[in-house]
């Protein structure tokens, strides 16, 4: 391992080997080495994890129609629109700033599309890239007033988000509702794959997380640095097997009620899962990602570095205002119109999805993962509390206990360790 | 002696009324570490922030390996080889070592990062200054001590084939041993052909470190001084004031011009 090349480049006569990089080690070492960072207070999405399962199991024991696959397939449907928006607010989250206006700038741009195709009828398609380019627009103003102008950015969506909904109702028109009457669009939020597609998915996303942990082996194998135990990468393709194939049986069941059979994986579900997997792949592996990170961490650290932060920060606004217009589209189709009140009183459900999940309100920590997760916390305690036919007053109480309690077991972690807030 | 890399000649700064720098001579050199002392407000952040580029010096010749440099831009200063290492150090707590090592220069290929390089660079660039600290280089910056950042700090600059580091104060929050590990490090940058610049208020790391001590007094250079050649005593009497190298007393100290009351 060790070339003449390198043990001239260090004069180091203990070891004369390379400085570790935590990768070594058999699975045990591995282990203990995780465990110890959980300690640490790197919980991660681990409360989130599980708090979905406690939920889970209390919601099945008091309700008979938690467990079905129905019910399943449901809650993903109920749960996309909140993980979307909980994505695209880790964009921001991760600068440490936030955008409260996330929700409406959906509410608007489906207002823009919907008016366009039923009133103006427009091409969909045509209509429906106009509403992405609103958001793209939105993002820019954003990123524009707390970048350029330096405007904090809690004030200046607040003020959008104020604004917005005033033109979500001259758009749409007081009281009113218009329809969406794209059968594409709908079967985005209502159709199904076909049996066999599920299965596809499966073997896609195996495909894709073996290629890119091998690439990774091979580059670090070329590089000269020592790999991960190679049983963790097949635990982690035995994980997604085990668990994507029960999620994919499941949801391929017949879950109709009548005549008709309903059956496959919720469409929502791989759209969603592509928008996530390239998220991670730009915050993990680009220098995009990393300067969000780093401008999360340290903003004078990385201006200095050389990184341009006003731009990174420009563009983390547009994301997240962009993705803001796809979750008010798939919470357009998910209840098949738009009044002029969509998208107002989900965004902080968003920021509780983020911060359940694990993503930190201060900047500089959290991924894509940890919003979905918390998000799909959220959706369960709705999905629950629905099927009790309990108060809706009900939901709210407890998801702010949820969001309370995450955000306490995070802090308590971290006091115990005694590490820093970031 | 080596011929020197930095050579200031009667370089001025001032902001307004107030003349920071009044004319100062430096001469830097490579495999020497040069302290910079001098009391609070004696022009030593101004003389570095000048060669630095982000302050340009308003007069004055900087000469970069005998020639003519504006160094006008952090660019153009880091172009010539010429990193500093803040007091604050700059680093991200919530990236680990190699990230923080890398920030703003990510070795990519096929563009995504190429992880395994940055790694083994980041490694070699912290064994070649002997640090045996560090546990791991995937360690989370915001779990270091002290010490150990300032090491990341200095690496970083390493990791950049810096030829001229300039430390603002390095030791400045560090303990003992810290301290001790940091002054090594500086002897190992100085052994590999750098040259240092350290700033610091305390006279005992400057004597254990440096080969050559320069004090600025009220914006004026009153000794370049070789450190085996002087005391702690002088050096003292240098920065208060009280004594110069010729023995005759610094005559010019006022550091505010009246302006329109000549």
């Amino acid at each position: 391992m060790t070339t003449t090349e390198r043990t001239e480049a260090g004069p180091d006569p203990l070891t004369g080997d390379l400085i570790g990089s935590g990768v070594e080690g058999g699975l045990g070492d591995q282990m203990s080495a995780w465990w110890q960072r959980v300690r640490g207070g790197d919980m991660g999405s681990l409360p989130a994890i599980g708090g979905f399962i406690v939920l889970s199991i209390l919601f099945s024991i008091l309700s008979p129609y938690f467990l079905t696959a129905g019910n399943f397939a449901n809650l993903l449907n109920q749960a996309a629109t909140l993980v979307m928006l909980g994505m695209a607010l880790v964009f921001v989250l991760l600068l440490g700033e936030i955008d409260l206006s996330a929700g409406v700038t959906g509410g608007v741009g489906m207002a823009i599309f919907v008016v366009l195709v039923d009133v103006a009828h427009w091409n969909w398609v045509l209509s429906l890239v106009l509403a992405f380019v609103f958001g793209i627009a939105t993002g820019a103003l954003i990123g524009f007033l707390v970048a350029r102008v330096g405007i904090p950015s809690f004030v200046v969506t607040l003020g959008l988000f104020l604004g917005y909904q005033g033109v979500a109702l001259s758009v749409i028109g007081s009281g009113g509702l218009y329809r969406i009457q794209v059968p594409e669009l709908i079967a985005l939020q209502n159709g199904n794959l076909p049996v066999w597609g599920g299965w596809a998915l499966l073997v896609i996303m195996l495909a894709i997380s073996a290629g890119t942990s091998f690439w990774d082996r091979a580059r670090r194998t070329r590089a000269g640095v020592p790999n991960r135990a190679i049983s963790l990468v097949w635990i982690k393709l035995a994980v997604i097997l085990v668990l994507g194939g029960v999620v994919v049986y499941i949801l391929n069941l017949d879950r109709s009620q009548s005549v008709v059979p309903v059956a496959g994986v919720p469409i929502v579900v791989p759209v969603v899962l592509a928008i996530l997997w390239v998220g991670t792949f730009v915050l993990d592996r680009t220098k995009y990602g990393r300067y969000i990170y780093a401008i999360g961490g340290n903003t004078e650290a990385a201006r200095r570095a050389g990184v341009k932060v006003r731009w990174i920060k420009w563009w983390a606004f547009v994301c997240c205002s962009t993705l803001a217009v796809f979750a008010g589209l798939l919470s357009a189709t998910r209840v098949g119109s738009v009044d002029a009140a969509a998208g107002r009183d989900i965004v902080l459900s968003g920021v509780a999805a983020a911060v359940v999940g694990g993503v930190s309100l201060f900047g500089g920590k959290g991924r894509l993962m940890n919003a979905a997760v918390g998000a799909l916390v959220i959706a369960v305690i709705t999905n629950g509390l629905g099927l009790l036919n309990l108060p809706a007053g009900v939901n709210f109480v407890v998801t702010g206990v949820v969001l309370i309690l995450a955000a306490t077991v995070d802090a308590l972690s971290r006091l115990r360790s005694g590490g820093a807030r970031i | 002696m080596a011929e020197p890399i930095i050579q200031l000649r009667g370089v001025k700064k001032s902001f307004g009324p107030v003349n920071v720098l009044k004319g100062v001579d430096l001469v830097v050199r490579p495999g020497k570490v040069t302290a910079l002392v001098g009391d609070n407000g004696a022009g030593k952040s101004t003389l570095i922030k000048g060669l630095a580029g982000v302050q340009p010096y308003d007069e004055g010749e900087v000469l970069i390996d005998g020639t003519h440099q504006p160094l006008h831009t952090p660019r153009e200063a880091q172009g010539m080889g010429i990193e500093v290492v803040y007091q604050d150090l700059a680093l991200c707590d919530n990236l680990d070592i190699v990230q923080n090592m890398f920030l703003g220069r990510e070795e990519t290929s096929t563009g995504t990062f190429d992880e395994g390089r940055m790694e083994r660079d980041a490694s070699d660039a912290l064994r070649s200054l002997s640090v045996r600290t560090v546990k791991s280089v995937r360690q989370k910056v915001s779990s270091l001590s002290g010490g150990q950042r300032q090491t990341v700090a200095i690496a970083r600059a390493v990791l950049k084939k810096a030829r001229v580091v300039i430390l603002d104060e390095p030791t400045a929050a560090l303990g003992i041993a810290q301290t001790a590990q940091v002054l090594d490090l500086v002897k190992r940058l100085a052994g590999q052909g750098v040259a240092v610049v350290i700033i610091s208020h305390n006279l005992a790391d400057v004597f254990e470190v440096a080969d050559d001590i320069a004090v600025l007094y009220l914006g004026q250079m009153v000794a370049q001084v070789d450190a085996a050649d002087t005391t702690r005593d002088d050096v003292v009497g240098y920065i208060t004031g009280t004594k110069t190298l010729t023995g005759a007393p610094v005559v010019d100290t006022s550091v505010i011009a009246t302006g329109g009351a000549q």
